[in-house]
Parts: C-alpha cells; sequence; structure tokens
C-alpha cells in the first residue's frame, strides 16, 4: 500500500502551508477562464497513473479544479471509454480535453470537434506537434487551428512556445487564455526558459497565462507562480512520483505558496550583498579600523 | 439512407485497420462494432461527423472511419 501510506502526513503538510494564509490562498486561489471561476490554479493531466483508484486519489489530493482527458480509437463493443468518462464524472471536477499526438491543424480541429461532442464541453486544449523528439508546438498550425475553432464558438487553450509573437497571434486569433510550455511534455525540466517566460509575463498582464508542460517539481510549480503565470498545468511529475497522491499534495501546496509568494511581492534580486543585521552600532567596528 | 445491406461487400479502413463489412451508413457500422450505446465520437476521412449525422452519412469504399472514446489525457 505504498501508495496510500503518505495520505495522512501529505494532508498534514498541506493543512500547515494552506491555513495559516487561508484568506490570503481563498482569494489568489480563484481566478476566471473565459468566464468560469476556477478554485484552484493547478490543472492536472488524468495520463500515465498506477491505477484508477490512484488517479483518482491524486485529483482529489491535488485540488484541481480541472482535469485533462483525451480521445482514442475504441475497439469493438469496447467500454474502455465509457468507464473512464463515468471515473471522471465521479470525479466532480471540470474536463479539458486536449488534441495530443495531432500533426496538422487539420487533425487538430476534427479532435477538438470529436471531443465536444464526447465530453460535452466547448473548451479544448489545444496541441498541434511539430517534432517527435521534442514535441514542440507547430506553431502555424496552432495559429490556423485556434481560428478556426474560435470562431466555431470553442473556448481555446493553445499549448505553446514562450515565443511573444506567437503569443499574440493566438491572442488575435481568439484566445484569452495561453498557455506556454515550461521545458517539452514529459522532460521534468521545469522553467527552461525563465528570462522569455518572464517577458510574456510581462507583456500580456491580463491574459491568463497558464505554463503547460515540462515541470518535474514542485519548486518548478512554485517558480513559475512567483513569476506571476496564473496556473500550471501537469501530468508526469505527478503520475509517474513513486508516489502519486503524495505528489499531488505537494504540488498544490507548492502551487499555494507560489501564488502568496507573487502576491505578497518578491523583494529586488541585488548583484552584491547587503547586511541584514542594522551595522549601526556593531560592536568592535570602527570606522578608521574596518580590518 | 435506408437501412439494410448492400450486394457488394464495402472495404474500409476502421480506425486504421482495414475492414471488410456490408453496412451501408456509418450509424449501421457503429451499432454494427457494438458502440451505439456508449460514448463514442465519429469521423470520416478526416472529417468529424455529428451523431445526428451518422445515420445519413453512407459510407463509400476506401472510406477512413475513425470511432473514438475518452482515455486519459495530459
Amino acid at each position: 500500500m505504498k501508495s496510500c501510506r503518505h495520505d495522512k502526513a501529505a494532508e498534514s503538510v498541506l493543512d500547515e502551508v494552506m491555513n495559516p494564509h487561508e484568506t490570503s490562498i481563498q482569494r489568489d486561489g480563484t481566478f476566471e477562464v473565459y468566464g468560469t471561476k476556477l478554485a484552484s490554479r493547478l490543472l492536472l493531466g488524468t495520463a500515465g497513473y498506477p491505477s484508477p483508484a490512484i488517479l483518482s486519489a491524486a485529483v482529489n489530493a491535488s485540488a484541481a479544479a480541472v482535469v485533462t482527458v483525451s480521445l482514442r480509437r475504441e475497439t469493438a463493443g469496447g467500454a474502455t471509454g465509457q468507464k473512464f468518462f463515468d471515473l471522471i464524472q465521479d470525479l466532480g471536477v471540470k474536463v479539458l480535453p486536449n488534441t495530443a499526438g495531432c500533426r496538422s491543424a487539420r487533425d487538430a480541429i476534427t479532435t477538438a470537434q470529436m471531443a465536444r461532442e464526447v465530453f460535452g464541453t466547448d473548451w479544448i486544449k489545444l496541441e498541434v506537434i511539430a517534432n517527435d523528439d521534442t514535441l514542440q508546438p507547430d506553431v502555424f498550425g496552432l495559429v490556423e487551428a485556434a481560428g478556426v475553432l474560435s470562431r466555431d464558438g470553442f473556448k481555446v487553450f493553445p499549448y505553446t512556445t514562450e515565443d511573444l509573437s506567437v503569443a499574440e497571434r493566438l491572442q488575435r486569433a481568439g484566445c484569452s487564455v495561453i498557455m506556454p510550455w515550461g521545458a517539452p511534455i514529459g522532460t521534468g525540466q521545469g522553467i527552461a526558459h525563465r528570462r522569455s517566460l518572464e517577458s510574456l509575463r510581462a507583456y500580456f498582464p491580463d491574459v491568463v497565462l497558464i505554463i503547460d508542460a515540462g515541470i518535474g517539481a514542485p519548486s518548478h510549480a512554485a517558480e513559475a507562480m512567483e513569476l506571476g503565470f496564473d496556473a500550471v498545468l501537469l501530468n508526469t511529475a505527478v503520475a509517474k512520483a513513486v508516489d502519486p497522491v503524495g505528489m499531488a499534495a505537494a504540488f498544490a501546496g507548492a502551487i499555494a505558496a507560489g501564488r502568496l509568494g507573487f502576491t505578497a511581492g518578491l523583494m529586488p534580486m541585488r548583484d552584491m550583498a547587503v547586511p541584514s543585521t542594522p551595522v549601526a552600532g556593531t560592536p568592535f567596528f570602527d570606522l578608521d579600523n574596518d580590518s | 439512407m435506408d437501412g439494410g445491406h448492400r450486394d457488394n461487400p464495402l472495404n474500409i479502413i476502421l480506425n486504421g485497420a482495414p475492414i471488410t463489412t456490408d453496412v451501408q451508413s456509418l450509424a449501421e457500422l457503429v451499432d454494427q462494432q457494438r458502440l451505439a450505446q456508449l460514448r463514442i465520437a465519429t469521423a470520416v476521412n478526416g472529417r468529424f461527423v455529428a451523431e445526428t449525422e451518422r445515420a445519413r452519412t453512407s459510407l463509400q469504399q476506401g472510406d477512413r472511419v475513425e470511432i473514438v472514446s475518452p482515455r486519459q489525457g495530459g
């Protein structure tokens, strides 16, 4: 029962993080996407968990308000999809279907249309993949598909790079949410291009920016939140942890802490040291004898 | 289109694999695959076909049909 032994400990750690600043965290824990208020700044993927039971427990431990899902081919007489759908329904969270694996705008558009019918939502996490090794977004196909889907009434969550000009085109295509990668999908490298992401945040102060992919550790998620990003979307770091439920709780705490750090205002960095203890009145200190 | 079976077998690609069938419409194919009562979506030759359009969508030789259902995703 490796997956369950931590539950109490993880929950108490999370409570410890959350409770002292409950009011602030509740205030900052809520944000809005396409007119929908979300109570958590963590969006959690549902793939790769050791079992459906651990997936459910991890979603609950993460307190995520949104989970990502996908579509795959169904076999004759197969009820795999229906069972998974029922499981997700029982979690009581909002569903964000993806177009994972699509390599053209056309495939992504058709997949989005199928997802809208199956999941009963006009939300779509739009992925158009350009390269098998990096799973880098095909930003040209992405912008094209985002425009078509936005005009068709979809609320598009595009998975993109940190490129500012692409983000501008996505916004013009109708996206109110933009999801730049932290690092390539599944790598766990964290925030690979911090300066570019800082620029993106500064350039789009009013656009919902969600760091999607590449997050490997709770500290990466906290860093994203400290940079002022609105939320974090991750999957593998939780699903492939030794203890996914404990890791889900760890991410919930890190994201809450990172957001609180951002809203509290981080001190500016300096090049040189500055003493924190007052210099005035230091014993044995003499201006003409500082050796 | 009317239900029923065609005179000549229909060779199509279903979910990436070739099959031979005697159905005429997409709705009949979904039924034959025992998926009609389940939560699925369909596409023919890369185009989405809504549930309400399946009965009116006749299948042609060589059509590429996709039938998908919910799965885990990141």
